[in-house]
C-alpha cells in the first residue's frame, strides 16, 4: 500500500511535461528546486536537532558564485558550478565552525546572524555583486551539449537532480552514519558514552546540508537566470523552514510536500494579493498553533486512525 | 579631527539605540529563554507611529511620543504573549517560528500601509540646532540620544536590582523552577517583560526615527544588530548588552564611513572572535 | 611511560569540582585494580554521581588527575575514554526511546567501531553486529522483545537493555550508576545474577542505594560524604568502620 502510493507519486513527477503548459512544468520546476533545498535544511532540523535560520546562505552562495563567474569571469557552467559547490562547502565548514559553538536557540540566532550578514554583503558590495538591482542576463548550462531552455528540458534536469539528491539524503540519513546523527539529536550525552563524538557528526551534517543546499542554489540561479540578495535573506530561509515544518520535519517526504505547499500558495496568493509576506507570516503562526506536527505526519496518523477503524 | 569627532557620536547614538533594543531581547531571552525575532519589527513600528504623529502633529513632543508609542507597542507585545505565546510554552522552536511569523506580517503591514517610500521623522525643533563645545558642532539631538541611553541604562539597571519586579526577574532568570517554588506568578512576570521589552524596542524606534527615518526593511536591519550584540554581550546580561551595544554602534559607524562595502564584515569578526573563545559571551554566564 | 601506574584500572589523584561556591568533590584521590567490583556509598548529595561523571568525562574537575588504565584522561572528552575501553550506565534511562532494543544496542556497539562514519550503509545491514546484539539482548533475558521499541517495554526491562547496551561494548571498566533503582525484587534479583556473571576482565564501579544487595556484589567499598572520601577499603572493614555508622546514623 506504502509503495503503491510512493510510485504512483514518484511517478506522478513524470507527468507535467507531458499534459501541462509551460507555465506549470516551469512552477514544477520551482517545486522540485524548492523540495532539494528544503530536504537539505531538513538533514539540520528534523534529523540533526539544529534549527538553522540561515539557511539561505548555501543557496546565495552558489548561485552567487555561478553568476558571477559565468556572467563576469567567463567561466564555463562546468567549472562555475564546481568552484560555486565547493566555495559553498567551505563556507558551511566555517559557519558550522561557529554556529556549532551553540545549540538550540543560541544556534539559531548565530546561524541567522550569519546569513544576514551575507545578505547585507549581498546588498552592499555592489561593486561585486551589482547590489540591489541582482545579477542578471545569466545562461543556463547545456549538459553534454543538450540545452535546457525550453521548460520541459529544464524540467528533465532538475527531476534527474532532484531524484538524485532524494536518494542520496534518503541513504545518508539511513545510513550507520544516520543512526548516529538522530542519537546525537536525542541523546547527545549518552551517544558521546558510546564513543561517538558529538560534535564531529554535526558538523559534518551542517557541512552536507550545506552542500546540497548550494545544488539547490545553483539549479535555482539556472532557472531564474538571474540573482537578487532576496535568495540570501531571512524570507528565503524562512520558507524553506516553513517547508520542512510544514510537510513534517524528520521525515523524507515532509520537506517535498511542505516546499510544494509553500511554493504553490505563494504562487497562487501572488495572483489575487501582494501580501505574500504577510500571508506566510500568517501560514506559520497557522502551522506552530494547529499542525505542530506537519502535514505529513498529519496525514499519516489519520490513514491509521483511518486503516484502524476498518479493520 | 572633525570627522573623528562626528563619527564617535554617531556611534555612542547608534550604540544607545541598539542597546534600548537589545536589552529587551536579552530581558526576554534570559527570563523566558525565547528568541524574539519580533523585537526589529516592534522597533520599526515605533519608528512608523512616530513618523505619523509627529508629521501630523506639529508640535507634538518627541518625548511624550516616544512615551505614548512605548506605551502601545508595550500593549500589543503583551497581547501576543497572551494569546499566543503562552500556549507554546513548552514548544521553544516553535515560539521562535510564531515571533518570526509575527515579524513579517508586521513588517508587511507597515509596508502595506506607509508605501515603500522611506518617511523621514523630524527632528525635535528646539534640537536642530547644532551644539558648540571645546570647539567642535555636534548635531544636538544625537548627544540628547546618548543621553537618553545612558538613563535607560541606569533606569534597567535600577528596575532590576532595587525593586521587587527586578527581584522576581532576577528569580525567574537565575532559576525559573525555584521562583516557581517561592511563589512568584511566572505565567504573569512573562507577561510583563515580555510588553516591557517590546515598549522599550517601540520607544526605541521613536527615539531613532529622526536619525533613521522609516523605510521599509529597517526592521531587517536592526534585527542581525541586536542579534550580534547579545551574541556578543552574552544573552540574558544587561550590562553584555550596554558593552556589546557600544561596540557594535562603533564598528558598524566607523565601518560603514570608512570601509562602506565591507562594513558587515568587520561587524561579524568581533563576534567571531567571542564565539570563538567565549561562546557564552563577554558578560554572560555558562548556563549548567 | 606510566608502566608502573597500570596496574590500575583506575585511579584518581585528589579530583576537586566546584560548582559556583559549593564544592562537591572535595580532594577525591581512590584506586580501583583490574577485575575489583567497587562499591561506591554515601548519602545523597554526597557527590557520588558528580564523580561518575567526572570519571566519564562528562565533567571536568577543576583540578585533580584521571588516569584510565595508566592513561591520564584527564583533559580527554567522553567520547575517547569510551575508546580506551570505559563504559558506563545512568540513573535516569536514557535510551532512544523510539527505537528498538536491537537498534540501542547496536547503536552502542557502533560507537566504538570505524563503520560508525559509513554513511552509505544502513545500520540494519551489519549482520555481525545484530548477531552480537541478539546474543546480548539474550544474555540479559530479553531477546523476545528484540524488535519492540524501548517506550514498549516496562522500567525494569529498560535497565537491563541498558545494563546490555553498555556490556555490548565490552569494556575493560564499567561504572553502574544506580542500576537497582526502582526495580521490584524479583527484578533486583535477576539483575544482581547478571552482575555477578560479568566477567573478571571487566572491572566494575558501581553507585548504589540498595545496601543488601549491592554489599553482595562488592569486594571494596567507598564511601563519600560532602564530596570527601570518608572511609575507603575492603568492604567488611568499612561495613565495621565507626565513621560509616556516623555518617548514615548521623551520630
Amino acid at each position: 500500500m506504502k509503495w503503491l502510493a510512493t510510485i504512483v507519486i514518484v511517478a506522478s513527477f513524470a507527468l507535467p511535461p507531458f499534459f501541462a503548459g509551460d507555465f506549470y512544468i516551469n512552477l514544477a520546476s520551482q517545486i522540485l528546486i524548492a523540495s532539494i533545498f528544503a530536504l537539505s535544511l531538513n538533514l539540520l532540523v528534523g534529523f540533526g536537532g539544529m534549527t538553522s535560520l540561515g539557511h539561505a546562505s548555501y543557496l546565495g552562495i552558489a548561485a552567487y558564485v555561478s553568476a558571477l563567474l559565468t556572467s563576469r569571469y567567463g567561466f564555463g557552467h562546468g567549472a562555475a558550478a564546481m568552484l560555486s559547490l565547493s566555495a559553498t562547502v567551505v563556507m558551511a565548514a566555517l559557519f558550522g565552525l561557529i554556529a556549532l559553538r551553540a545549540s538550540g536557540l543560541g544556534f539559531l540566532m548565530i546561524t541567522l546572524a550569519l546569513s544576514q550578514v551575507l545578505w547585507g554583503l549581498a546588498y552592499r558590495m555592489s561593486g561585486v555583486t551589482n547590489g540591489d538591482n541582482g545579477v542578471a542576463g545569466l545562461t543556463r548550462p547545456a549538459p553534454f551539449g543538450i540545452p535546457l531552455e525550453t521548460p520541459a528540458s529544464f524540467y528533465w534536469f532538475v527531476l534527474f537532480i532532484a531524484v538524485l539528491s532524494f536518494l542520496m539524503m534518503a541513504i545518508f540519513v539511513s545510513s550507520a552514519f544516520g543512526s548516529s546523527l538522530r542519537g546525537v539529536r536525542d541523546q547527545p550525552r549518552r551517544m558521546a558514552a558510546l564513543g561517538f563524538n558529538p560534535w564531529l557528526i554535526r558538523w559534518i551534517t551542517f557541512v552536507y546540508a550545506g552542500f546540497w543546499g548550494g545544488i539547490s542554489g545553483l539549479l535555482y540561479v539556472y532557472y531564474h537566470k538571474y540573482i537578487h540578495p532576496s535568495a540570501l535573506s531571512i524570507t528565503s530561509s524562512a520558507e524553506a523552514l516553513l517547508g520542512v515544518i510544514a510537510g513534517g520535519s524528520g521525515t523524507l517526504g515532509g520537506p517535498v510536500v511542505g516546499a510544494a505547499v509553500v511554493l504553490l500558495l505563494k504562487n497562487f496568493a501572488s495572483a489575487y494579493v501582494e501580501r505574500w509576506n504577510m500571508l506566510l507570516g500568517f501560514v506559520f503562526l497557522f502551522i506552530v498553533l494547529v499542525m505542530p506536527a506537519g502535514i505529513v505526519p498529519g496525514v499519516e496518523k489519520l490513514t491509521a486512525r483511518f486503516r484502524g477503524k476498518r479493520s | 579631527m572633525q570627522f573623528w569627532i562626528i563619527q564617535g557620536l554617531n556611534s555612542l547614538s547608534l550604540g544607545g539605540l541598539l542597546f534600548l533594543l537589545s536589552s529587551g531581547f536579552s530581558l526576554i531571552f534570559g527570563l523566558m529563554r525565547l528568541a524574539n525575532l519580533t523585537h526589529g519589527a516592534f522597533f520599526m513600528l515605533g519608528t512608523y507611529f512616530a513618523a505619523v504623529a509627529l508629521r501630523s502633529f506639529e508640535g507634538l513632543n518627541i518625548w511624550i511620543t516616544a512615551l505614548g508609542v512605548g506605551v502601545t507597542v508595550a500593549a500589543m507585545g503583551g497581547l501576543f504573549e497572551r494569546l499566543v505565546l503562552r500556549r507554546l510554552r513548552a514548544n521553544p522552536l516553535g515560539q521562535v517560528l510564531v515571533t518570526l511569523g509575527m515579524s513579517f506580517i508586521i513588517s508587511d503591514a507597515c509596508l502595506m500601509m506607509w508605501g515603500g517610500d522611506s518617511i523621514p521623522v523630524p527632528t525635535p525643533r528646539n534640537l536642530q540646532a547644532p551644539t558648540r563645545l571645546f570647539g567642535f558642532v555636534f548635531p544636538t539631538y544625537r548627544l540628547v540620544l546618548v543621553g537618553c541611553a545612558i538613563a535607560a541604562a541606569v533606569v534597567l539597571y535600577l528596575l532590576l536590582e532595587r525593586t521587587r519586579l527586578g527581584a522576581m526577574i532576577r528569580a525567574g532568570v537565575d532559576d525559573s523552577q525555584m521562583a516557581r517554588a517561592v511563589g512568584i506568578r511566572v505565567s504573569n512576570l512573562f507577561t510583563m517583560v515580555f510588553a516591557l521589552g517590546a515598549g522599550i524596542a517601540g520607544a526605541a524606534g521613536v527615539l531613532g526615527g529622526p536619525i533613521l527615518s522609516a523605510y521599509p526593511g529597517l526592521d531587517a536591519d536592526m534585527l542581525p544588530l541586536a542579534l550580534i550584540v547579545v551574541i556578543l554581550g552574552g544573552i540574558g546580561s544587561l550590562p553584555g548588552a550596554f558593552v556589546g551595544s557600544f561596540i557594535i554602534g562603533t564598528i558598524y559607524t566607523f565601518g560603514t564611513a570608512l570601509f562602506p562595502e565591507l562594513a558587515y564584515i568587520i561587524l561579524f569578526l568581533p563576534m567571531i572572535f567571542v564565539i570563538a573563545f567565549r561562546p557564552q559571551g563577554l558578560f554572560g554566564r555558562v548556563i549548567a | 611511560m606510566n608502566a608502573s601506574r597500570s596496574d590500575h584500572a583506575l585511579e584518581l589523584l585528589s579530583l576537586k569540582k566546584t560548582f559556583g561556591g559549593l564544592t562537591v568533590t572535595h580532594n577525591v584521590s581512590l584506586s580501583v585494580s583490574p577485575g575489583e567490583r567497587r562499591l561506591i556509598i554515601g548519602p545523597n548529595g554526597a557527590g557520588k554521581t558528580t564523580l561518575f561523571n567526572q570519571i566519564s568525562g562528562d565533567l571536568r574537575p577543576n583540578s585533580g588527575v584521571v588516569r584510565l588504565f595508566g592513561r591520564d584522561v584527564t583533559q580527554l572528552p567522553p567520547y575517547r575514554r569510551a575508546h580506551l575501553g570505559l563504559s558506563r550506565t545512568y540513573q535516569i534511562i536514557t535510551l532512544f526511546s523510539g527505537d528498538t532494543l536491537e537498534h540501542n544496542i547496536m547503536l552502542g556497539m557502533l560507537g566504538l567501531r570505524p563503520s560508525r562514519w559509513q554513511m552509505c550503509r544502513p545500520l540494519s545491514f551489519y549482520g555481525d553486529l545484530a548477531t552480537e546484539a541478539h546474543r546480548m539482548l539474550d544474555t540479559v533475558g530479553l531477546l523476545h522483545l528484540a524488535g519492540r521499541p524501548i517506550s514498549d517495554v516496562a522500567y525494569g526491562e529498560k535497565r537491563r537493555v541498558e545494563l546490555a547496551m553498555a556490556l555490548a561494548q565490552k569494556p575493560r571498566l564499567l561504572l553502574l550508576d544506580e542500576p537497582l533503582a526502582g526495580l521490584s525484587n524479583a527484578e533486583r534479583s535477576t539483575v544482581k545474577s547478571l552482575i555477578t556473571s560479568i566477567p573478571r576482565e571487566i572491572t566494575i564501579i558501581m553507585i548504589e542505594h540498595d545496601m543488601d544487595t549491592a554489599l553482595e556484589l562488592a569486594e571494596t567499598v567507598t564511601l563519600l560524604d560532602y564530596g570527601r572520601v570518608i572511609v575507603d577499603g575492603e568492604r567488611d572493614a568499612v561495613i565495621a568502620d565507626e565513621r560509616t555508622r556516623e555518617v548514615y546514623l548521623g551520630t
